[in-house]
C-alpha cells in the first residue's frame, strides 16, 4: 500500500497520507468545503457522514460527504465556494 | 351564555380556506378561521404547488385560467419564501399520439386566449436538455407556475387578519350546523355562514358529501440548479386524473427555486394510512428516470405523501350545501387546490354577496345532478 | 451503471461499532449466519473510530478479531436506508443496491452529537468534539494547533486527551455541567471501578489543561475561519484565540432507522425488554439507542442481543447484572450532564439553527411546533433531514420531532427506484468474507 496518496483539490495537486479522506485533504489544501444557501463558508461538523455541511464534488459527482469518503489517487475534487 | 358570534367562519386554513379568509376579509366581513392543525397543513402542505390551466373540461379551464390569472395578479405582492416562479409547463409527448394531444389542446388553448406554444422535438430539447432523447415534442404553457403553498397559505391568512379575521389554531370541530360550530373541547361558535374548506376531511363535517381521499406520493431532490426549468408532465396524467378506481403514476416534475427537484405524482383510492408505499414509489420513480435519465444519480433528500380531496365528476364542490342553509362548501379541489383556490374564493364570496361571479357557478355548484363525466 | 444485490442472512446487525461487533460476534458464534451493514469503510463506529486498525491490542482490535474469526460477513461502506418490507432492509453502495434480509434484525446504529447553535458556531474550524477527533483520526493534522474543547459530557475528556496525546495545545476545556453535578457523578464512580480507574487516568493525562465548569462558548469569531472562541465563566466573557474549536453537547441516539420499522420509542430512546427485543418481532436493539451509556454499555447490550437471537438466555441472563450496573452509570450520566437554560439563551435572532437551509433562530421562533417551522421555513428539510437542527430545536423550543419518512439518508434516485418486491429468496448467502462497498 503506498504512503501517500495523490489528487487533485480545486486544480492543484496534492499529496496526503494513504487513508486520509477527502474532508482532510480539503483541509489541508485549505479552503472550505461548501458555501451555504446564504454564502457562508462551511466545513466539516460532525465527521461522521450526517451533518452533510462537507460536501464537494468528486469526479464530478456534487454533493459527496467528504468526511465518508477516502482519498484515491488521482481524484479530482472541487469545493463549491 | 354568550357566543363568540362571526359573518362567516371558515373551517381548515389549508390552500382554500386561506384564499376564502383573505377574499372575505378584504370585503369587510368579520370572519374566523378555524384550524386544527396549521396553516398551510394537509394536501396544500404535501402538494406540488403548480399553478396550471386545464383543459380537461370546459369547467375546469373556466375556474383554472381565472384562478391562474388572479395569481397572476397577486404575484408582486407575494412575499419571497412564497417563491412564486412563472416557469410554464410543458406537456411532453412520447409518441405520435401524444403529439396528437398536444395539437388538439394547442387549437383548445388558442381558442380560448390562452399563448402556448408548439414544440418539436428539436424545440423541445432545447428547452429541457434533460428530457431523454426521442420524445416526439410537446405544448408549452408559458404562463403557468409554481410556488410554494404552505407560505402561500401563511400569507393570505395574515393578509386576512390585517384585515380582521379571526384565527383560532389547534381546536377540533366536531360539527357544523344550523349557524353553530361546535368544537371538540364543548365551546362553540356562531356564524351565519360556515365554509367547509377541510379538503379530504370534508365529509366528516357534511355528512353525505361524496368527497374521498385519493393518496399521491412525491419525492425531492437535493440541490440541482438548473437542471430543470418547467415543470414537466407526461401526457398520460390526464389518463390517470380521469381514472376513479385504479391506482397510477405519471411523470410530473418540478424545479423548486432552491434547485431542488420534485418528482411525482401517483394517484391512489383507498389507501387509508399515510405511510410511504414502496411500489407505488418504485413505480414512479422508474418513470421519471425513463423520461429524465439523469435523475438517476440525484439524491431523493425525501419521500411522503398525501391525500387529495377528489370528487365523482372531478370538479370541486363551491356553493351552498342544499342540506343546511348556514353551510357552504369550498373542496373537492383534487390535484387543483393550489390553482383553484383564488378563483374558488372569489366566487364563494360574489354568491354571498349576491354579485355576478366572474365565470358561471354552476358546474361547482353542490347542488348539481351527479353526470358521467366527459373527457374533452 | 447499479446493479442489485440479494443477500439473505439468519441475524442481521446495522451498525459496526461496539454494540454491533459484540452482537455479531456472539450470534455468530452461536452458529447464526450472521452480517454486520455499515456506513463507515471499516469497523469501530465512531468511538473505536481508526482504533480497529491499530497495530496495537486493545479492545477495539480483539473485537474485530471475534468478529472475523466468527466468521461474520462484513458489509463496509453500505448505507441503509430502508425498510421494503419486513425481513428485508435495503442498502446503498458505491456501486450498488443491496437488499438485505434477515430473520432477525440487530439495530446498534449508536448515537451523534448534538449540537447547539451559537453566534459563529457555522465558521468553519468549528466542530463537534467527536467531529474534529473524527477528523484527526482520518488525517487532519493537529499537532501545534490550538484546540478549545467545549460542551458537556464525558466526550469532552476523551477528545481532549485524544487530541493533546497527538500534539494539539488545549487552552481550555469548558463544561457546561456545574462543579456539583460533577462531584456527585464522581461520586457515582466509586462503584464502578473501571470508570473510575479511566476517570483518574484521564485527568493525569490532561494535567496542566485547565478545566472549566459551568463554561459555555457563546461566540465564534473569524473571517472565513474560526479564529477565537468567546466563553462564559464565572460570568465573565474571555476570548481565547484558537485554530479549532471541538464543541458537542453531549449525545443523541440515531433511532431513525427503529423509527421506520415501528418500533416503540420511549423519552427519544428504543423500548426494549430484558432481552434487547423491541416491539417489533424478531428485531432486537443494543447500545446507544436504548441509552446512552457508552462503550462498555454497548458491549453488554450487544452480547445479550447476540445470545437472544440464538435463543440462549441463560448466556443472556449472566450479563443482566452487569448491565444493570452499567445502566445506573447511563442514568447518572444523563442527571450530570443536562443542559442548562442558559444554553437556550446563546443563539441570537440572526444566529443560524438549521444549517442545511440557513433559517435563523428569529424565523423559527415565529412557529409553535417543529411541523409548522419545517414547513414554513424549510428547518429541517435538507440534507441531514433535522439530524443536526432537530435536537437543537428540541432543547431550545421544546418541540416535539416528526415522523420518519424513507428514505433514512440521501440515496440516489436509481437506489429508491431499484427496490424490487420478491418473494422469500431461496438461496442462502454462504460466503464468509468481508466485502467492501468499492473502496479499496
Amino acid at each position: 500500500m503506498p504512503e501517500s496518496v495523490v489528487l487533485t483539490v480545486n486544480g492543484a495537486k496534492l499529496a496526503v497520507p494513504s487513508g486520509s479522506t477527502v474532508a482532510v485533504a480539503v483541509a489541508i489544501a485549505g479552503g472550505a468545503c461548501r458555501t451555504s444557501v446564504t454564502g457562508e463558508p462551511r466545513g466539516p461538523l460532525c465527521g461522521m457522514g450526517i451533518c452533510f455541511e462537507c460536501r464537494v464534488s468528486i469526479n464530478g459527482a456534487p454533493h459527496c460527504r467528504s468526511c465518508q469518503t477516502l482519498c484515491e489517487s488521482g481524484m479530482e475534487v472541487t469545493t463549491n465556494e | 351564555m354568550s357566543v363568540a358570534s362571526y359573518d362567516v367562519a371558515i373551517v381548515g386554513a389549508g390552500i382554500v380556506g386561506a384564499a376564502c379568509a383573505d377574499e372575505f376579509a378584504r370585503r369587510g366581513i368579520r370572519v374566523v378561521i378555524l384550524e386544527r392543525d396549521m396553516t398551510g397543513g394537509g394536501a396544500t402542505a404535501a402538494g406540488m404547488g403548480h399553478i396550471v390551466t386545464m383543459d380537461d373540461s370546459e369547467a375546469q379551464f373556466a375556474l383554472t385560467r381565472y384562478s391562474q390569472q388572479l395569481w397572476q395578479q397577486l404575484r408582486p405582492e407575494l412575499p419571497e419564501d412564497v417563491e412564486y416562479e412563472q416557469c410554464g409547463t410543458i406537456w411532453a409527448a412520447a409518441d405520435d399520439e401524444e403529439m396528437h394531444e398536444v395539437w388538439r389542446k394547442q387549437e383548445y388553448y388558442c381558442k380560448r386566449g390562452v399563448p402556448v406554444e408548439v414544440l418539436d422535438s428539436a424545440k423541445l430539447q432545447a428547452n429541457e436538455p434533460n428530457l431523454r432523447p426521442g420524445m416526439v415534442g410537446g405544448l408549452l404553457v408559458p404562463e403557468d407556475a409554481v410556488l410554494y403553498p404552505p407560505c402561500a397559505a401563511r400569507f393570505l391568512v395574515e393578509r386576512a387578519q390585517t384585515n380582521g379575521a379571526k384565527l383560532h389554531l389547534g381546536g377540533s370541530v366536531s360539527e357544523i350546523a344550523q349557524g353553530r360550530i361546535h368544537l371538540a373541547e364543548g365551546a362553540e361558535i356562531a356564524a351565519d355562514i360556515i365554509i367547509n374548506a377541510t379538503g379530504s376531511c370534508s365529509p366528516l363535517l357534511t355528512t353525505g358529501l361524496e368527497v374521498r381521499r385519493r393518496k399521491g406520493h412525491l419525492a425531492i431532490t437535493d440541490r440541482y440548479p438548473g437542471f430543470l426549468r418547467h415543470q414537466l408532465v407526461e401526457l398520460g396524467y390526464l389518463k390517470s386524473a380521469h381514472t376513479l378506481t385504479s391506482e397510477s403514476v405519471a411523470f410530473n416534475v418540478q424545479p423548486r427555486k432552491t434547485g431542488q427537484i420534485l418528482i411525482g405524482s401517483s394517484r391512489q383510492f383507498g389507501a387509508e394510512h399515510s405511510e410511504v408505499d414502496n411500489d407505488i414509489l418504485v413505480r414512479m420513480l422508474e418513470r421519471a428516470q425513463q423520461y429524465m435519465p439523469g435523475l438517476k444519480e440525484m439524491l431523493i433528500v425525501r419521500t411522503w405523501t398525501g391525500f387529495r380531496a377528489a370528487t365523482p365528476d372531478k370538479l370541486p364542490l363551491i356553493g351552498p350545501w342544499p342540506q343546511d342553509k348556514s353551510v357552504f362548501l369550498a373542496t373537492g379541489h383534487e390535484g387543483l387546490g393550489i390553482t383553484t383556490s383564488l378563483g374558488t374564493a372569489r366566487l364563494l364570496v360574489d354568491l354571498v354577496d349576491g354579485k355576478n361571479p366572474a365565470i358561471p357557478i354552476e358546474p361547482y355548484l353542490p347542488s348539481r345532478s351527479p353526470k358521467e363525466h366527459v373527457h374533452a | 451503471m447499479s446493479r442489485t444485490a440479494q443477500k439473505r442472512f439468519d441475524v442481521l446487525v446495522v451498525g459496526g461499532g461496539p454494540a454491533g461487533m459484540a452482537a455479531a460476534a456472539i450470534a455468530a458464534e452461536c452458529g447464526r449466519l450472521t452480517a454486520i451493514v455499515d456506513d463507515n469503510f471499516t469497523l469501530g463506529g465512531q468511538i473505536w473510530r481508526g482504533e480497529t486498525q491499530s497495530a496495537a491490542s486493545n479492545d477495539a482490535t480483539q473485537w474485530v478479531s471475534r468478529v472475523r474469526a466468527a466468521g461474520v460477513t462484513i458489509l463496509a461502506g453500505t448505507r441503509v436506508f430502508h425498510q421494503f418490507e419486513p425481513g428485508i432492509l435495503v442498502a446503498e453502495a458505491a456501486n450498488e443496491l443491496s437488499e438485505l434480509g434477515y430473520s432477525q434484525l440487530i439495530l446498534a446504529t449508536g448515537a451523534r452529537e448534538r449540537f447547539l447553535p451559537f453566534p459563529g458556531w457555522t465558521l468553519p474550524n468549528a466542530m463537534g468534539a467527536g467531529g474534529l477527533q473524527a477528523m484527526v483520526k482520518s488525517g487532519l493534522p493537529i499537532r501545534g494547533k490550538r484546540v478549545v474543547v467545549a460542551g458537556t459530557g464525558p466526550l469532552l475528556l476523551a477528545v481532549a486527551c485524544y487530541l493533546k496525546k497527538h500534539g494539539a495545545e488545549i487552552p481550555m476545556i469548558c463544561e457546561q455541567a456545574s462543579w456539583g453535578d460533577l462531584a456527585r457523578f464522581g461520586l457515582t464512580l466509586l462503584g464502578q471501578s473501571g470508570k473510575l480507574a479511566q476517570a483518574f487516568q484521564l485527568k493525569r493525562e490532561l494535567a496542566g489543561v485547565p478545566f472549566a465548569t459551568s463554561s459555555w462558548p457563546v461566540g465564534g469569531h473569524g473571517r472565513t475561519v474560526l479564529e477565537s472562541v468567546l466563553i462564559s465563566r464565572h460570568g465573565k466573557i474571555e476570548t481565547i484565540p484558537c485554530d479549532y474549536l471541538a464543541c458537542g453537547f453531549h449525545l443523541v441516539p440515531n433511532i431513525e432507522l427503529a423509527q421506520l420499522i415501528g418500533c416503540r420509542i420511549q423519552n427519544g430512546f428504543v423500548r426494549v425488554d430484558d432481552f434487547q427485543k423491541t416491539s417489533v418481532p424478531s428485531v432486537f436493539c443494543a447500545g446507544e439507542p436504548t441509552s446512552i451509556g457508552g462503550v462498555e454499555l454497548a458491549l453488554v447490550e450487544g452480547q445479550i442481543a447476540g445470545f437472544a437471537t440464538a435463543g440462549r438466555t441463560g448466556d443472556a441472563k449472566r450479563l443482566f447484572e452487569m448491565r444493570e450496573k452499567l445502566r445506573r452509570f447511563a442514568r447518572a450520566l444523563d442527571r450530570t450532564f443536562k443542559l442548562r437554560c442558559e444554553l437556550r439563551r446563546l443563539p441570537l435572532p440572526e444566529t443560524i439553527v438549521c444549517r442545511c437551509e440557513d433559517v435563523t433562530h428569529r424565523r423559527l421562533s415565529q412557529h409553535s411546533s417543529w411541523r409548522a417551522a419545517k414547513l414554513q421555513t424549510r428547518c429541517g428539510m435538507g440534507p441531514c433531514q433535522g439530524r443536526i437542527c432537530g435536537p437543537a430545536t428540541q432543547f431550545l423550543f421544546k418541540w416535539n420531532p416528526d415522523s420518519v419518512r424513507p428514505p433514512i439518508f440521501p440515496v440516489r434516485v436509481e437506489s429508491l427506484a431499484s427496490m424490487t418486491p420478491h418473494p422469500e429468496p431461496e438461496h442462502v448467502e454462504s460466503e464468509h468474507s468481508e466485502i467492501t462497498g468499492g473502496q479499496r
